[in-house]
């Protein structure tokens, strides 16, 4: 074996460190880029022995503190000597390219002394809980370079940053370099990068920007000044991708969006042939889409914008219904009918147009969504010519619906219509009213079989239930149920008929049972029947108590139809009437002349209704009756006779009887539902509250309500009053604000 | 319980919280069965003198006698709360037994007497609570139907000037002349009687500043309020 000593001789301090410094003093050469070859390994190692032995000597020849200090004061000389003047007579871009240079040097110098010093950094740093090398090299750099010059540095920087914004061409990979000096810097910490650099560049962006600012916003159009401030926004992300810390991103953004689009908001969106309204009247849907996209980013930016959208929408509603306002009230009933009906197709348009706004130029966002149902909201219910906009809606679907009503359109174009119509009616707040009125017209549709498609009619309907519930369209259904059944009915009425000759009335008769509760309710009055009708009545009853016991059939015939032949000398005419114009016409079978109150007295029926009756036989376009005198109203003086004479080309004339006004019974009707349901309501709540105050059940009865009507806050209070007295409420003793449910 | 007349219709009461029901007569314990015999006697006596001879009760003529006795006119507001206190139940009329519990709560059995307490009832009936109770009451012995629940405006009209006239003049005659011309309500409820009430005491008058719209005043009451208050401007 092989023993190994090896005979070390002691260092002395200072002749350790000269040996040193002949490795530094190599070193600067290298980094002044003076003529110097680079470190071989066997020079690397005798220097790091060197410290090594220095450092592990046995006492007094232990030098690791000197050493460690005498290396920082490597660092301090070198700085001072050289870098710090070196950097003293340059300035702007040129100082800025002298300080990467000294950084980047210093960066080796300290990586290569912290490895011949390497021996400091495994023992004694940790024992004496020093700082390390690495951090001592950086810190003396920063003590006596960066901060003598980083306010000049970053003047320079900034300034550089504000010649790239005006134009001109700047290096930025040395601003990218300069400003890794200030992170670097931080030693794992933005604080420098931050306080010495950042917040400075962003108050002057901000003063730069708002400079401009100031001046556009006198200058420009509201689009042209969307369009730089977007060009602007784009430039610095590119800025901070290029060379700031990524870190600067949102606060540079957020700076430069106040100055231009938070501060001058108003001015901008409200610019009087360019601004918001403007764009949104001449259409200008790529300025609205960037007008979202530069609002959309800043915290309640989109609000002012929400707001002239919905203010727009209403001003286009409550034009449009203005124009059928207006029209209604210079033009004949005929025409403003069609007018209001115009209305309703030009409202879907103005929903479909703005729609696609909220979708693509605004993003679907809710914002949005909220500002056109709030506007269509306003106008969708208001007045027109004294319909209510539930009925123009209603009455529009039945000329969808009904025969000779949209033949023309193709089957997807009416679906497609009845999609948008329904989506109207959740705009519309008086929603019970509509279903009341679509009722009615269903009714006539059904029992006058004028209905033009099944499928759209049981469409429709799917359609209601779907955005109304189940309730909503219940009824209407039923309707459509009861008249497939009368179907059936009608032909078991046919084969008793066949099998009971004796009960035969001799005349054709159709019958159609309706489940009382699904249709309107219809007022009909014991009418007087000729006598073949009134055999067809028994008949029929007969017939239908062999089908069931228990049920009570009420003849309502003021919806009957009746074919009658006319026996005119010219040619015979059927005439397909009402059942009361056929009980009318049929007393003149008997009698050849008769006086307005033989017929009343005759007949039983009411001054109001005979008047009509008699008014579309004798006055109206075809005079199957002539009236004595021929004046153009019938009053109770006058007499009548059949027109023998009477003749028309067709074979077949149907006279129509004018219609009853529906709206005045339609709304009674509604208006004690109404009360009904807000009974309910109220009476619901309090079941299930036991005590509540008054403010709490008003809103609450609103809410359950909303879904079908908006109660009136009066009606509520009075049906709470009635409520009380009919003891289903009492006020509590000590809070008559307060009520309690009794049981 | 002495055995009602058959004259007597029997009523039904919406509100039993708030007004007393049947009558009961008083029933004379073993023990004071002397004296009390005796009070009753004296207040029997005066019954009689008053009373119809075949109906046995004492019915609106009688109580007109009974007015003039006292001195106090008919449409006193002092009768009717010598109603209340006998907890009468139809207006009009006396019975024995209301007339012996008003007596005796009133300590009285002379007409003499009962004139001198009608000062002091009239104190206790305008203490808080028994007001309360007593305007009630006003409201419920003017119903003379079986399940009649209103009034008509002209008889409320007579009972706000009657019941809260002295205490709110200002109120009461405002409410009047508002009751005569409004067309809305034809009939008052117990709940609007008692809101009345309610209104005089809480809302300063004329200002009626402190009369919020938002809270649960009957309906009448706001129409009042607006009506007044476009009079005002």
């Amino acid at each position: 074996s092989l023993s190994f000593k090896m005979e070390r001789k002691t260092i002395d301090l200072d002749q350790g460190w000269d040996y040193m410094q002949t490795g530094i003093t190599k070193l600067k050469r290298i980094l002044e880029g003076l003529p110097e070859p680079q470190f071989d390994s066997e020079q690397y190692m005798m220097l790091y022995t060197t410290i090594y032995n220095m450092c592990t000597q046995k006492p007094p020849h232990d030098y690791s503190q000197q050493l460690y200090d005498k290396y920082r004061e490597a660092f301090e000389e070198y700085i001072h000597s050289t870098v710090l003047p070196a950097l003293r007579e340059k300035h702007d871009e040129y100082m800025l390219r002298e300080l990467v240079k000294r950084w980047s040097n210093h960066k080796v110098m300290v990586r290569w002394l912290s490895r011949f010093f390497y021996y400091l950094d495994r023992y004694f740093i940790a024992r004496r809980s020093l700082p390390p090398l690495n951090e001592v090299g950086l810190t003396c750099f920063r003590d006596l370079v960066y901060n003598e010059l980083h306010s000049k540095v970053k003047d320079a920087v900034i300034a550089l940053v504000d010649k790239e914004r005006e134009g001109e061409q700047i290096d930025r990979a040395l601003l990218k370099n300069v400003l890794d000096i200030y992170v670097e810097i931080g030693m794992g910490q933005m604080e420098r990068y931050e306080e010495d650099f950042e917040s400075f560049m962003l108050l002057d962006s901000a003063s730069y920007y708002s400079r401009k600012a100031s001046s556009w916003i006198q200058e420009d159009s509201c689009p042209d000044y969307m369009l730089k401030s977007e060009e602007c926004l784009k430039k610095e992300r590119e800025r901070v991708a290029h060379y700031l810390h990524s870190s600067s991103e949102p606060k540079l953004v957020e700076k430069v969006q106040h100055e231009l689009l938070v501060v001058y908001a108003n001015q901008l969106l409200e610019k009087e042939h360019s601004g918001c309204r403007a764009l949104l009247r001449d259409d200008k849907v790529d300025d609205l889409s960037r007008m979202y996209r530069l609002y959309h980013k800043i915290v309640k930016g989109l609000e002012p914008v929400a707001n002239i959208f919905k203010q727009h929408v209403t001003a286009e509603g409550n034009a449009l219904v203005q124009q059928a306002e207006d029209t209604a009230t210079n033009h004949a009933a005929n025409t403003a009918s069609v007018q209001e009906q115009v209305l309703i197709r030009k409202v879907i348009e103005l929903h479909d147009k703005y729609m696609v706004y909220v979708v693509e130029c605004f993003q679907n966002h809710t914002l949005f969504h909220k500002a056109l149902k709030e506007a269509f909201e306003i106008f969708c219910n208001k007045t027109v010519a004294g319909s209510s906009s539930a009925e123009l809606l209603a009455t529009f679907c039945d000329n969808i619906l009904k025969k000779g009503g949209s033949e023309k359109l193709s089957d997807e174009a009416i679906e497609d219509t009845l999609e948008k119509v329904v989506k109207l009616l959740a705009y519309i707040s008086d929603k019970d009213l509509f279903a009341e009125f679509y009722r009615k017209k269903l009714a006539r549709r059904l029992l006058f079989d004028r209905s033009a498609n099944d499928d759209h009619e049981r469409s429709i309907l799917t359609k209601l239930k779907q955005q109304c519930g189940g309730q909503f369209t219940s009824k209407m259904e039923g309707m459509v149920t009861d008249l497939t059944l009368a179907r059936e009915n009608q032909n078991s009425f046919e084969e008793y008929l066949g099998n009971n000759p004796a009960a035969n009335p001799g005349i054709d008769l159709t019958v159609t049972v309706l489940t009382t509760g699904f249709w309107p309710s219809y007022k009909s009055f014991d009418i007087n029947l000729p006598a073949e009708m009134v055999k067809c009545v028994e008949v029929f009853k007969g017939f239908y108590e062999t089908k069931t016991k228990h049920r009570k059939l009420t003849w309502i015939y003021s919806l009957g139809t009746c074919h009658l032949n006319g026996k005119f000398d010219t040619k015979p005419i059927e005439l397909v009437v009402s059942t009361y114009q056929a009980a009318v016409l049929l007393l003149f079978n008997t009698t050849d002349k008769l006086s307005y109150t033989d017929i009343l007295t005759q007949l039983n029926l009411s001054h109001e209704d005979l008047v009509r009756l008699l008014h579309s036989l004798s006055c109206a376009r075809y005079k199957i009756l002539l009236k004595e005198p021929s004046t153009k109203t019938v009053s109770q003086s006058d007499s009548f006779e059949f027109n023998s004479k009477f003749t028309d080309r067709m074979r077949r004339i149907k006279i129509p009887l004018p219609p009853v006004d529906e709206r005045k019974k339609v709304v009674e009707d509604v208006d004690k539902d109404r009360r009904y349901a807000i009974d309910a309501a109220i009476v619901r709540i309090m079941k299930s509250r036991k005590v509540l105050g008054h403010q709490q059940l008003v809103s609450e009865c609103v809410e359950q309500l909303s879904r079908m009507f908006k109660p009136d806050i009066k009606a509520i209070k009075k049906r709470m009053e009635d409520l009380i007295t009919r003891d289903y409420l009492e006020r509590d003793k000590e809070n008559p604000n307060m009520f309690r449910y009794l049981a | 319980m002495p055995p009602r007349s058959a004259s007597k219709p029997s009523k039904k009461r919406s509100n039993p919280d708030s007004v007393t029901s049947s009558a009961t007569g008083p029933v004379p314990s073993a023990s004071s069965k002397k004296k009390a015999s005796k009070e009753v006697d004296g207040t029997d006596k005066l019954f009689d003198k008053y009373a119809n001879a075949s109906s046995g009760v004492i019915d609106p003529e009688g109580i007109e006698k009974l007015c003039s006795s006292l001195e106090v006119p008919h449409t006193d507001i002092r009768i009717l709360m010598l109603a209340w206190r006998m907890k009468a139940e139809r207006q009009g009329y006396f019975t024995k037994g209301e007339w012996r519990i008003g007596l005796k709560a009133l300590k009285v059995d002379t007409i003499g007497k009962l004139k001198k307490a009608l000062p002091e009832l009239e104190k206790e009936v305008r203490e808080p609570l028994n007001f309360r109770d007593f305007y009630a009451y006003a409201f419920q012995y003017c119903l003379t139907e079986d399940k009649q629940k209103f009034l008509d405006t002209e008889t409320i009209c007579q009972l706000l000037d009657m019941v809260l006239g002295s205490t709110f003049r200002a109120q009461v005659d405002y409410l009047i002349d508002y009751l005569k011309i409004q067309k809305d309500y034809k009939v008052i409820s117990m709940d609007q009687w008692r809101g009345f009430c309610r209104f005089c005491n809480e809302i300063s008058f004329p200002d009626m500043t402190n009369y919020n719209l938002e809270l649960a005043w009957p309906s009448i009451l706001d129409d009042f309020f607006e009506w007044l208050r476009e009079k005002q401007a």
